[in-house]
């Protein structure tokens, strides 16, 4: 039974890594389109390889067909010759053994039945195949018969053999019943008289050994040799098309002195092959037939071959054609792929290092002028403080008090700036994942107060320090919140959550009550250039630099959302992680 | 205790000086390099603070000059530029170190720590 479920696994197990990828994933969609270019190559290069083979079989095909019908043709012209000159040569020893008997005798001595009798006793131990013979005068009456009928004083002074007789000087007649009501033929010889007068010499002939001839002949199988009359009507015994006397369904073709082969449908309307020459000095026509089945018995086997040999060739060059682009498409795919990573870790790069160089400039052109504004109040409030002249000394310690806690928290935003900016260089360190959200979480405090967002952080339980890469985990952190933010109305709720997930992996999952994403959305949200804000200047990155990001650091990242619900992203780290070869 | 402040922003350090003084510490205060150096051959200091950035001589260079000419002086770093990990990794430094703007009560505890140690 077939069954379709066990198919689509086996084909999913072979289908290559590129075979998903849409063509509208992304802007550059003739760029991302590897099921076109794959469908593109296979097309062009099975044409170009099986159309050539194709033709070349078609022309082999015909013309050996053609060979194989002219050399049938051939062989069967051949058979049918070489019996007609057994068949005539048959017949024309008989009239010359006939005419040698006229010459020998005369008109008294063959009337004379000894003599006739010791002349038919000579031509059939000479040489066969004859049965009676008789002598018949000028008026048509037989005047002397030996043979085993009665058939003296017998006229045939109406009957065509003897006209045609007359007519002709000699006769050799087709297959008739006669006044003995038996099937023979005759051989019929005038000869004139010194006194102007003529008799006729005739010899019946048995067809047996022409039956015997056509018998022997090698016809291999189903092939049938007779001989028929003009009008179709078999003087011979036939295989497969009819009786002694009977007319074949067979057409007789007009009158060749040559050998002839024809190509037409038998009365069940099977194709035949018929092979016929006229025998020159007698009313016969000799068919060899052969059903044409038969003879292209040969074309059929080498057919078959060829069959075989062309599927097989068909097969092995669309695999090699299947797997060449499949192998091609694939490492373009992966060229690609690694030029979008590339792209990544370039724009992260380059966004991390301005960041970076802005960060720490800032911070470096502010703590400056921050110190002495620090050290000045700082110098006022002593000077209060110490020598304490002012009425007002207590209000303005306070308002000093207040700038120094702004100088203070300025310095703690640069400190912070400063920190930030100096751990996008490095790499593997020990990381405490709470103090990396807080410390994101205080890059956006500003945004979720003018937002009224509310942004809770929650760890139900003790989250061991592990190794990793802090600047790219503030980067995911960074990214997924303000995604998260870019989704969520004013006033909504975001839940970070750090949880344990089995006893080596720390999961944190970024929950928002925001527009959520659609579901026909949500397996294309990592693709790079896949932006619904495009408009709005989003480069389709961002989720996708994340993706590459927490799968540089060994984690998963997925996504659950529901539309108008919101959306949760969960990034799970291994906490005890191997040494990665990882690039800032 | 004798302090000698070293920076090339003068209204931080005169300022810094004179909050020492109100709590009884002892600090003069240079603006320059070759300043500091001068004030370092006249009198006898305990600790010196000094700016890492500074036009013409930076405080890294300036604390080894000065060690030739008291040796048994201490020092503390004070800047605006980087935090105390990229200082001590990039410099090789033990002394101590603090980002501006710094407390008071932070660079005197400092201070005392340096002498301490």
């Amino acid at each position: 039974m077939f069954d379709s479920g066990k198919l689509r696994v086996l084909l999913a197990k072979f289908r290559p890594r590129f075979w998903d990828q849409k063509a509208e994933d992304g802007p550059y969609k003739s760029l991302f389109n590897y099921q076109g270019a794959w469908r593109l190559s296979v097309g062009l290069l099975t044409a170009v390889a099986l159309g050539p083979l194709l033709i070349m079989t078609a022309i082999d095909f015909n013309v050996t067909k053609r060979s194989v019908s002219s050399e049938n043709r051939l062989t069967m012209g051949r058979l049918t010759s070489n019996t007609r000159r057994s068949v005539a040569y048959f017949l024309d020893e008989r009239r010359a053994a006939l005419d040698f008997i006229l010459r020998e005798e005369s008109f008294e001595t063959l009337t004379s039945p000894p003599r006739l009798e010791a002349a038919l006793k000579n031509l059939k131990s000479g040489f066969g195949g004859f049965v009676d013979l008789g002598v018949i005068d000028a008026s048509g009456r037989q005047i002397a018969y030996v043979g085993p009928f009665n058939l003296i004083d017998r006229d045939y002074a109406n009957q065509d053999w003897f006209k045609n007789t007359l007519a002709q000087g000699h006769y050799i007649s087709d297959v008739f019943l006669g006044f003995r009501d038996i099937p023979h033929m005759i051989i019929a010889i005038k000869q004139d008289l010194p006194d102007g007068s003529f008799y006729v010499l005739r010899a019946t002939l048995d067809t047996k050994p022409i039956n015997d001839l056509l018998s022997t002949m090698d016809l291999s199988g189903i092939g049938d040799a007779f001989i028929v009359n003009k009008q179709g009507v078999l003087q011979t015994y036939s295989r497969y098309h009819g009786g002694m006397l009977d007319k074949t369904g067979l057409p007789v073709p007009g009158y060749s002195e040559r050998t002839e082969v024809i190509e037409t449908l038998d009365g069940a309307g099977q194709g035949i092959i018929i092979g016929y020459a006229y025998i020159q000095g007698s009313p016969l026509v000799l068919m060899v037939v052969k059903p044409s089945v038969e003879l292209m018995k040969p074309w059929y086997n080498m057919r078959l071959e060829l069959a075989w040999f062309l599927g097989a060739s068909v097969l092995v060059i669309l695999l090699v054609i299947l797997g060449v682009a499949t192998y091609m498409v694939n490492k373009i795919f992966v060229a690609d792929q690694t030029r979008v990573m590339t792209l990544h870790q370039v724009e992260h790069t380059n966004k991390m290092a301005s960041i970076g160089r802005l960060a720490a400039g800032v911070a470096h052109e502010i703590n400056n002028p921050l110190a002495i504004i620090n050290e000045k109040s700082g110098l006022m409030r002593d000077i209060l403080v110490y020598k304490g002249h002012c009425e007002e000394s207590e209000r303005l310690v306070g308002l000093i008090d207040s700038v120094l806690n702004s100088v203070e928290r300025c310095g703690a935003i640069t400190k912070r700036l400063l920190s930030f900016a100096r751990h996008i260089e490095v790499s593997i360190q020990p990381v405490n994942i709470q103090e990396i959200i807080e410390e994101v979480l205080s890059f956006l405090t500003k945004e979720a107060e003018y937002r009224s967002i509310r942004v809770e952080v929650d760890m139900p339980g003790p989250v061991p320090v592990f190794e990793s890469d802090r600047g790219k985990l503030q980067q995911i952190f960074l990214n997924l919140v303000n995604n998260a933010f870019q989704a969520m109305k004013d006033g909504g709720r975001l839940l970070i959550r750090i949880v344990m997930d089995g006893e080596d992996r720390v999961q944190v999952s970024v929950s928002d009550d925001g527009c959520g994403i659609p579901a026909a959305d949500l397996k294309r949200i990592f693709d790079p250039f896949f932006s619904t804000k495009t408009k709005k200047g989003g480069t389709g990155l961002g989720l996708s630099i994340t993706y590459g990001l927490v799968q540089e650091l060994g984690g998963t990242l997925r996504v659950d959302s529901e539309m108008g619900k919101g959306a949760t992203f969960a990034v799970s780290f291994p906490v005890k992680q191997e040494k990665r070869n990882t690039r800032s | 205790m004798k302090i000698l402040l070293v920076d090339d922003e003068e209204e931080l350090v005169s300022a810094l000086a004179e909050r020492l003084s109100f709590r009884d510490i002892d600090a003069d205060y240079a603006t320059g390099g070759a300043e500091a150096l001068d004030k370092v051959r006249e009198k006898d200091y305990d600790l010196a603070v000094l700016d890492v950035k500074m036009p013409k001589i930076g405080g890294i260079k300036l604390k080894k000059e000065i060690k030739k000419i008291q040796p048994g002086m201490r020092f503390i770093f004070l800047t605006g530029h980087g935090s105390e990990e990229d200082f001590k990794a990039g410099s090789k430094e033990s002394a101590a170190y603090l980002v501006k703007p710094v407390k008071i009560e932070d660079l005197i505890s400092k201070m005392r720590e340096a002498l301490e140690s």
